[in-house]
């Protein structure tokens, strides 16, 4: 009987925590979508997408997507929806996510603070060209039908429960359209700052490219670090048409409570080019799916990503290049170091679609474990389904070497220097790849705060 | 206080295994000397002891430089005394070009010396820098590559000595920077020293062969044998091992003991 009874009590620890629960109401879809004076097919839409999110059970470590990433410590239930009828927010979003972060000057700015935006500008002779560059609320009230014509093509509410909560809640967020033959020389530079901890934030960021265009744009998704647990759930669609050009360069910092789920997805059209430059230094928990569809012939994709992570910090990333069309190139390096206690996880997977021959696909992902304690899980795939392609693939994690150390302290640096140019070079290919000095910036600053 | 490096009685192990065996040496600045021997003596034992490598452990003796023991110092705080050794195989760093490097590491000695230090300014450093590049006869697109990484034989001990140049040390220890150069490379790397070389710098060539000492003259020849220093003499003293080899030195060695 004692043994039984100590069995039992075992089983008791080891019962499956419970899976998060959000206390959101559909009242709350019919609200927002009251609130916010949208078209009628964007309400049409947000339900759907409810129906989708009540539909779909909550992932669990069963998911193969999900194995490494364990939602069960946050505590949905106390995660609150932003006031419909709040005032503005108390202070200004920082001074610094004011200014250009590529270049010396911008196309466009959007910085949208606690839901309300801030700061709104658009160069006028991209106006008068057609350029739309605007908060996403305003976009479907004022430029419904592009917005229609464009939504829901790459992102969809069946990606995922969080994919689907997004569409549904969403009032916050970025639409680019760059309308045929226009090209955008200036960025187009949008942030979005949060705060507070309990609170919860649905973002949906959709850019097209239309035939002919191009475009840089750039996206920062930022907060300062509280206690407790926010919520950032949102979509990124990228949609570069025929003979397009996109280079989208997208910094997350949020803050180090946050619980962050974002679906993000590109389609790039015949003899198009995307180059995606992304950085991660935030949050608390992040799943981000992250997938590029090379559907045109001769179109090619180019990514270029790092993250650094310390403290409890867990960044998992889905990377998916799909290769639907022949003769196109997709080049992915993402680069990581962690510190702390903090861990990553990297799926990646290079899809090559019957018929696309000559396919030229690479994927790399470098992990640099700067402490005992943290950890690195680095998963390379591919899927080939043609015969004529070209696919390669790496994947390491490793430690600082300590000869180098050595090498570096005998020419007189103290440890923690020599350590930090070391991790410098091995950020630098990624920094080769990023073109803004004010990008590079933002990633050496992250490296000094972490460092340490 | 004189500029020397005095090592006395200098016992080493690496793990469990005895490598120097009670090593005494004085280098003082202005003087050149050649430590030679055959392989496997523990000649680059002596060097990575030098300089502080965590795999080397000091059983006995004493390491002093400039009145300090340096037994006592990391070897970053050994560099900034003055020590420098030019390594025999310089690691690879892949991402840290070699104009970065150097900047970094003498801007370490700047704040070292006076913590509120801005750094080098970057015209200054850049002009410093070529003219240590052309010292060396390299191609100033050097300083934009990255450290060791893909260099030559003869890059990498180059880039040894351009470090050399740079940080303008008072004791540099010269660790087989002969070995794998062919006999232009050998020219222009000696050249080189003996440029830096002067009444401020002391030397300890260590070499295999009698070839750099052609073009570095040492005023001290040391042979080392079985983890001591068993023979010392002046200049002639390599030129008779060239001649000879090492066996006359380990039969008389063995003899003694």
């Amino acid at each position: 009987m004692y043994e039984r009874t100590v069995i039992s009590t075992s089983r008791a620890k080891k019962a499956e925590a419970a899976l998060p629960r959000f206390a959101f109401t559909r009242a709350d879809v019919e609200a927002i979508a009251a609130k916010t004076k949208e078209p009628a097919w964007l309400t049409e839409r947000r339900l759907a997408a409810w129906q989708t999110f009540e539909a779909t059970p909550m992932p669990t470590l069963n998911d193969e997507a999900w194995r490494r990433t364990d939602l069960r410590p946050l505590k949905a239930g106390q995660l609150a929806l932003p006031s419909l009828n709040g005032k503005g927010p108390a202070r200004r979003a920082p001074a610094y996510l004011h200014k250009p972060l590529v270049g010396k000057q911008q196309g466009g700015l959007l910085v949208i603070n606690q839901g309300k935006v801030e700061e709104t500008a658009l160069a006028p002779d991209l106006k008068k060209r057609g350029v739309i560059f605007t908060d996403f609320v305003t976009a479907a009230r004022d430029h419904g039908d592009v917005v229609r014509k464009f939504i829901g093509r790459t992102v969809k509410s069946e990606d995922g429960k969080f994919a689907a909560l997004s569409a549904a809640l969403a009032r916050t967020g970025v639409f680019v359209y760059v309308p045929k033959g226009v090209e955008v020389e200036l960025p187009l530079h949008s942030v979005i700052w949060d705060r507070g901890a309990g609170a919860s934030l649905f973002t949906q960021v959709l850019v097209a490219v239309d035939d002919g265009a191009q475009a840089t744009f750039v996206h920062e998704a930022a907060s300062p670090t509280a206690d407790g647990q926010s919520l950032h759930a949102g979509a990124v669609e990228l949609i570069v048409e025929d003979n397009a050009h996109l280079k989208f360069v997208e910094l997350q910092s949020w803050g180090e409570h946050v619980w962050n789920f974002t679906h993000e997805r590109a389609r790039i059209g015949r003899d198009s080019t995307f180059d995606w430059i992304f950085g991660a230094i935030g949050t608390r928990l992040t799943k981000s799916f992250m997938t590029v569809d090379l559907d045109g012939e001769g179109s090619t994709a180019k990514m270029s990503g790092f993250y650094f992570t310390d403290g409890d910090q867990h960044l998992d990333h889905d990377t998916q290049q799909n290769h639907n069309a022949a003769h196109a190139t997709s080049d992915f390096l993402f680069k990581g170091a962690l510190k702390g206690n903090s861990r990553s996880v990297w799926q990646g997977m290079i899809y090559v679609a019957p018929g696309a021959q000559k396919t030229d696909g690479y994927q790399a992902n470098r992990n640099l474990v700067l402490s005992k304690n943290a950890r690195a899980d680095s998963i390379p795939g591919l899927e080939i389904l043609a015969d004529d392609v070209r696919c390669t693939h790496g994947a390491t994690v490793g430690q600082i070497d300590q000869e180098h150390v050595f090498y570096l302290m005998s020419r007189g640096m103290p440890r923690p220097e020599a350590e930090k140019l070391v991790v410098d070079g091995f950020f630098d290919p990624i920094m080769q790849r990023i073109p803004y000095e004010g990008v590079r910036n933002r990633l050496k600053k992250a490296i000094v705060e972490k460092m340490g | 206080m004189t500029t020397a490096l005095e090592i006395r009685n200098l016992h080493v192990n690496v793990g469990d295994k005895p490598i120097l065996k009670g090593v005494n040496l004085l280098v003082k600045q202005g003087e050149t000397h050649a430590l030679m021997g055959p392989n496997g003596t523990g000649k680059s034992t002596l060097a990575y002891t030098l300089m502080g490598h965590p795999g080397y452990t000091v059983t006995a003796g004493q390491i002093i430089f400039k009145g300090v023991d340096l037994l006592e110092l990391e070897p970053d705080e050994r560099s900034r005394l003055g020590l420098f050794l030019a390594f025999q195989y310089p690691v690879a760093i892949p991402g840290v070009s070699v104009a970065n490097f150097l900047r970094t590491a003498i801007n370490a000695r700047r704040r070292a010396a006076k913590p509120d230090d801005k750094g080098i300014p970057i015209p200054e450093f850049r002009k410093a820098l070529k003219s240590k590049m052309d010292l060396l006869s390299m191609p100033h697109d050097f300083a934009g590559r990255y450290l060791n990484d893909g260099f030559s034989g003869g890059e990498k001990k180059r880039a040894e000595i351009l470090q050399m140049a740079a940080l303008d040390p008072e004791i540099a220890v010269l660790d087989e920077t002969d070995s794998g150069l062919d006999i232009d490379a050998l020219r222009i790397v000696a050249e080189g020293v003996n440029r830096l070389a002067g009444p401020t710098m002391g030397v300890l060539v260590i070499t295999h062969y009698q070839r750099i000492l052609n073009y570095i003259k040492p005023q001290f020849v040391h042979v080392m044998l079985d983890g001591r220093i068993v023979e010392s003499g002046g200049a002639e003293l390599a030129l008779h091992l060239e001649e000879k080899g090492y066996d006359w030195v380990r039969e008389k060695y063995v003899e003694k003991t």
